[in-house]
């Protein structure tokens, strides 16, 4: 009975023993040749496909929301003047990493674990290694740079369409003055901000890269594992997501000084 | 000329539950050995184990002097290149099609032009009768194909070692028949050595050289085709004749109560052992022995009406 109970308190630490090791592996496949720039280039294609969209679509209501409730508090202090630049700040330090790794969780990383899993289950990843070719550098690797990759220009992309979203609120509902709103955009914000959102994106699509491949390529048990494994892969990439997002949110706000506008 | 496999010891288990112990076997260089059981003896898990896809708890399965089970990965990658295996399904890649799976080891591992590629594909599809097909996907045709095109990828690299996960599964009798020629003739034709895992009794019957049983945790036997044939031993005898008097029960193996039952019952005697499939051009295999030679040297008699004609002894219906 106690050790019954004692492999099912420990199981998690076994399966975050087997994501680190898992890792590790695919950061030492990295570096080894040849490197697959065709799987790399249609993972990068694929995975931008089903991200796109979802995420410009995301990315306006977001965008929307943080302006307005930015908006209507900064107007509370009396310093309208600072909207455009505390929206700014909001959305490129938070809102397009965060709305990024969603998607990129949610649409990327569950095809990853899907496609991984359905050909874990088929044993083509079996054969893959039987044939002698190690599936983590011809499979993982590529999709793990692709997704980085695609998180880099998602990130970009929230940062646009949300600044436009909440300029157009600011603006329209909240009768903003669009030329303070954007004469106002450096006096809070500064390069570093932009730079961090970038960091946080790649480290986010590297993340949900590598727990959909692990999950998807630990699939057991039919197609019902499958299931399991994306559905696994999805929340255990939100989980780690947030805690990342929230250590090097809290590493960036102490190495970096805060522009006094 | 095909290389031998030594299995020394092999134990594996999963968490608590022993899928089987100490199974040491030698299989011959350039025969074709059967390795049959029970459903859930882990038959698929001892040859995922000679591949190195799977870790054993004890042992080594040595092949050209490297222990596949404590070799590192790097060691294991190029061993592995002297084998061909043919998975239960297939296992095609299914974003491509026949042609690219087929040509898929040639262009990972050899620098070979696409014309000469071309060449050795085409030679293999022709072997598995699969010329035509070439631009289908993997979803598009039977499973009986599926395994052909799996067999013509596995066979692409000009294999040592070539290993058959039920290769009858799921196939009708004449596909299985088709088959097992062909498993014949490919054996007479590059001398590798082959291992089949299976639990069709007719293919076990006339395929091989030699056979295996797993059976309870353990290698109930392996020797030459006609030592387990003419076997009184009961496992080897219920199970190769599939009768349901005996040690295996529905589940696993029988308690003692439904053994003390059937203590008294009369065993069916032996069927005669049937004639071994011989290639299609008539001509021998190296490793074809004649027929009731074993029986002669080791004093044993067969049973009566054996070596007569291919169909003897096969289970009722089939």
């Amino acid at each position: 009975m106690a050790s019954i109970t004692s492999a099912r308190v420990l199981r998690p630490v076994g399966v975050a023993g087997g994501l680190f090791a898992f890792a590790l592996d695919v950061v030492r496949g990295l570096f080894r040749r040849p490197f697959q720039l065709r799987e790399f280039l249609q993972q990068a294609w694929f995975i931008a496909s089903v991200t796109i969209i979802p995420t410009a679509l995301v990315a306006i209501p977001f965008g929307a929301v943080i302006a307005l409730q930015v908006g209507s508090l900064i107007k509370q202090f009396g310093a309208q003047s600072f909207t455009g630049s505390a929206s700014v700040l909001a959305v490129i330090q938070q809102a397009a990493p965060i709305g990024t790794a969603l998607l990129i969780a949610g649409a990327g990383g569950s095809a990853i674990a899907a496609d991984l899993g359905a050909r874990k289950i088929r044993e083509e990843l079996d054969a893959m290694m039987v044939l002698g070719i190690d599936p983590i550098q011809r499979l993982v690797v590529p999709r793990v740079l692709a997704c980085m990759l695609v998180s880099v220009f998602l990130n970009g992309l929230v940062s646009v369409v949300g600044v436009a979203g909440g300029y157009v609120f600011n603006v329209i509902l909240q009768d903003g003055t669009p030329g303070a709103y954007i004469a106002s955009f450096t006096a809070l914000a500064q390069l570093p901000d932009l730079y961090v959102g970038f960091i946080k994106a790649a480290v986010f699509g590297l993340i949900a890269a590598i727990v959909a491949s692990y999950k998807g390529m630990s699939a057991g048990g039919g197609p019902k594992g499958v299931g399991d494994a994306v559905n696994e892969s999805v929340v255990i990439t939100f989980l780690l997501l947030f805690v990342v997002n929230f250590v090097i949110s809290t590493i960036y706000l102490q190495l970096v000084p805060p522009k006094t506008g | 000329m095909g290389v031998e496999i030594k299995i020394e010891n092999l134990t594996k288990s999963f968490g608590k539950q022993v899928i089987w112990g100490d199974v040491s076997l030698t299989i011959p260089a350039g025969e074709i050995s059967v390795m049959l059981g029970p459903s859930g003896t882990g038959k698929s898990v001892l040859l995922k184990t000679l591949i190195g896809l799977l870790k054993p708890d004890h042992g080594s399965v040595i092949i050209e002097g490297t222990d596949i089970a404590s070799c590192p990965e790097k060691e294991l990658y190029e061993i592995r290149k002297l084998f061909g295996v043919l998975f239960q399904d297939g296992a095609m890649f299914g974003s491509m099609n026949l042609y690219d799976n087929v040509a898929f080891p040639l262009r990972e591992h050899t620098k070979k032009s696409e014309s000469q590629i071309r060449d050795v594909v085409m030679e293999k599809m022709d072997l598995v009768g699969l010329l035509g097909a070439e631009d289908k996907l993997p979803g598009e045709i039977s499973g009986g194909m599926r395994k052909r095109a799996g067999l013509a990828r596995a066979l692409v690299l000009d294999p040592e070692i070539v290993l058959f996960d039920e290769p009858d599964s799921g196939l009708d009798p004449v596909r299985t028949a088709f088959l097992n020629q062909l498993i014949i003739d490919l054996n007479a034709q590059i001398d590798a050595t082959f291992l089949i895992v299976t639990h069709d009794i007719n293919t076990a019957r006339t395929v091989p050289d030699n056979i295996g049983l797993l059976y309870h945790r353990h290698l109930a036997m392996f020797g030459p085709r006609e030592m387990l044939l003419a076997s009184e031993e009961p496992v080897v005898r219920q199970f190769l004749n599939a009768q349901r008097v005996g040690p295996i029960g529905m589940s696993e193996e029988k308690d003692a109560d439904e053994l003390a039952a059937e203590s008294g019952q009369e065993l069916p005697p032996l069927p005669p052992i049937p004639m071994q499939l011989e290639p299609s051009n008539g001509i021998p295999r190296r490793s074809q022995r004649e027929p009731g030679a074993w029986c002669r040297e080791n004093g044993v008699t067969p049973p009566p009406g054996s070596f007569e004609s291919s169909n003897a002894g096969m289970a009722p219906g089939s």
